[in-house]
């Protein structure tokens, strides 16, 4: 395995439309630095993130994935963050369970007031990726740059 | 029991109460029991049977007759965990009750042949419960192996006797089992460290041949279309080029039915490469149950299945991170 001094994880961020696509934009207008190498995917909702997205993004490249959405309660749809909240649980409860590390996902909730939480949160998940290195548990090798 | 059952089903097929029988008969070998349907009196004489073979779940073959025509009535025979699936499906409206005639069959755990090979003999030509024992036939005379030591895995482990659906019962009705012991695996892994769980599931599912056994044997696997059939999926091939599409494969299939999964036990039986697919579906049952309240798919057709229902105090996606061995 090559170990690179530099490594600058990729992460991929989903992020509803409504509330964190919202914070992270407010967190820009507001001049907060986050790391360029998160690259956000807007999606809807935070429920309409189907599992295989998150296997689909650690197989191209993605060494850390988080979704965010709209605080439970707050879901643009009423109800799609709740469905969201079980899913995503026990997705990553199995990714755990297979050896896969746990602390390449997580789940934040972000609000579109919230755009400092947005850079801290981003900040944070990129630290965290670049302490635990490349992804190779769940990589296809084919993908691999 | 198996002249019990073939007596009623030609009694309802003659008096036109049903019009198709599904049940088992012999496949290639004589211990390979295999789902079959019968519409004559004739066929149920000559070849109906019902032996410790019969672990085979015939309830997707009720969805599979309904397709054809689906006013025709049928008369299908389950086992208990059986009963579970067809709850399920009728449940998912793949499976049409008023049209199926159930006579559910008190049963006390099917053999597996694998151990029975295991354990030396050869030549198996039939199979009859003794107590305690399994009396195995054999071209070489008759042979007995200890009943615990043949039990299939998920019968040794088996989460409920209580028939669930049926018409009528042929045999005993029974309990739904405590502490069946079924997730002790499970716990075990939990315990283990990441690396070792990696270790663990590399090790299985590296030997996948992605025969797709596991997806068409599947009760909740009734999906018209399959995402493993999609050429654009990226994983429809028939061999893994890469661990990540291992991986990929039985995650995805594992998530599917999760919440529906009755934990029948098909996919690992039928697994050529005997990988413990139970392991995964198992984990999300414990899951669910520990996160979200105890919950068994297939217990009846109406509770709300938990991934399409929620409470608004549920756990964080963070207890993932706050439990177990990292
Ligand atoms: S039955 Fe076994 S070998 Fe076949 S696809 Fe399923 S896990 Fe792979
Ligand atoms: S996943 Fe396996 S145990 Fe669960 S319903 Fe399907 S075949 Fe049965
Ligand atoms: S694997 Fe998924 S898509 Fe395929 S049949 Fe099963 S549930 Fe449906």
């Amino acid at each position: 395995m090559q170990v690179n001094e530099q490594f600058t994880p990729t992460i991929v961020a989903f992020c509803c439309n409504w509330c964190s696509y919202a914070g992270a934009d407010l967190s820009g207008t507001n001049r907060l630095q986050y790391p360029a190498n998160v690259k956000i995917i807007r999606v809807p909702c935070s429920c309409r993130v189907n599992p295989m997205f998150i296997l689909r993004a650690f197989q191209r490249g993605a060494d850390g994935v988080i979704i965010c959405g709209c605080h439970p309660g707050d879901c643009h749809y009423t109800t799609g963050n709740y469905y969201a909240r079980r899913r995503t649980t026990l997705l990553f409860s199995m990714l755990d369970y297979l050896g896969i590390e746990r602390n390449r996902t997580r789940v934040e909730w972000v609000s579109a007031a919230e755009g400092a939480k947005f850079a801290a949160t981003m900040n944070d998940f990129v630290a965290q990726i670049t302490e635990l290195g490349p992804n190779r548990r769940l990589e296809d090798l084919r993908c691999r740059k | 029991m198996q002249e019990v059952m073939k007596k009623r089903a030609i009694e309802l097929l003659s008096d036109g109460t049903v019009a198709k029988v599904i049940g088992w008969m012999p496949g290639e070998f004589s211990y390979d029991m295999t789902p079959a349907v019968f519409t004559t009196a004739e066929e149920i004489e000559s070849n109906f049977v019902y032996n410790d073979f019969c672990g085979a779940n015939v309830s997707k073959y009720v969805m599979r007759e309904q397709k054809k025509a689906s006013d025709a009535k049928i008369l299908v025979f389950l086992k208990p965990c059986d009963t579970y699936s067809f709850n399920q499906l009728t449940a998912e409206h793949k499976i049409v009750r008023e049209n199926v005639y159930v006579i559910g069959v008190g049963c006390d755990g099917m053999a597996d042949v694998e151990k029975i090979k295991a354990a030396g003999i050869e030549g198996i030509t039939g199979i009859e419960s003794d107590g305690d024992k399994f009396i195995v036939k054999t071209v070489y005379g008759d042979e007995t192996i200890a009943r615990a030591d043949a039990l299939a895995e998920r019968c040794a482990a088996c989460k409920s006797k209580k028939l669930t659906v049926y018409d009528e019962i042929i045999g005993e009705d029974g309990e739904v089992v405590e502490n069946s012991g079924r997730f002790d695996l499970v716990a075990k892994l939990e315990a283990m460290s990441a690396d070792e769980r990696f270790e663990f599931w590399r090790n299985e599912l590296s030997r996948c041949i992605r025969c797709n056994a596991c997806r068409n044997v599947c009760p909740a696997c009734t999906c018209e279309q399959c995402v493993f059939d999609n050429p654009k999926s990226g994983i429809d091939q028939k061999a893994a080029a890469d661990s990540f599409e291992e991986n990929m494969f039985h995650i995805i299939r594992a998530f599917h039915v999760a919440g529906r999964c009755t934990d029948c036990g098909e996919c690992s039986r039928v697994c050529p490469q005997h990988i413990p697919l139970h392991l995964l579906n198992r984990k999300f049952i414990k899951d669910i149950n520990e996160l979200y309240g105890d919950y068994q798919a297939g217990d009846d057709t109406e509770s709300k299945h938990p991934l399409t229902s929620f409470t608004y105090d549920d756990a964080e996606p963070s207890v993932i991170h706050e439990r177990g061995n990292e």
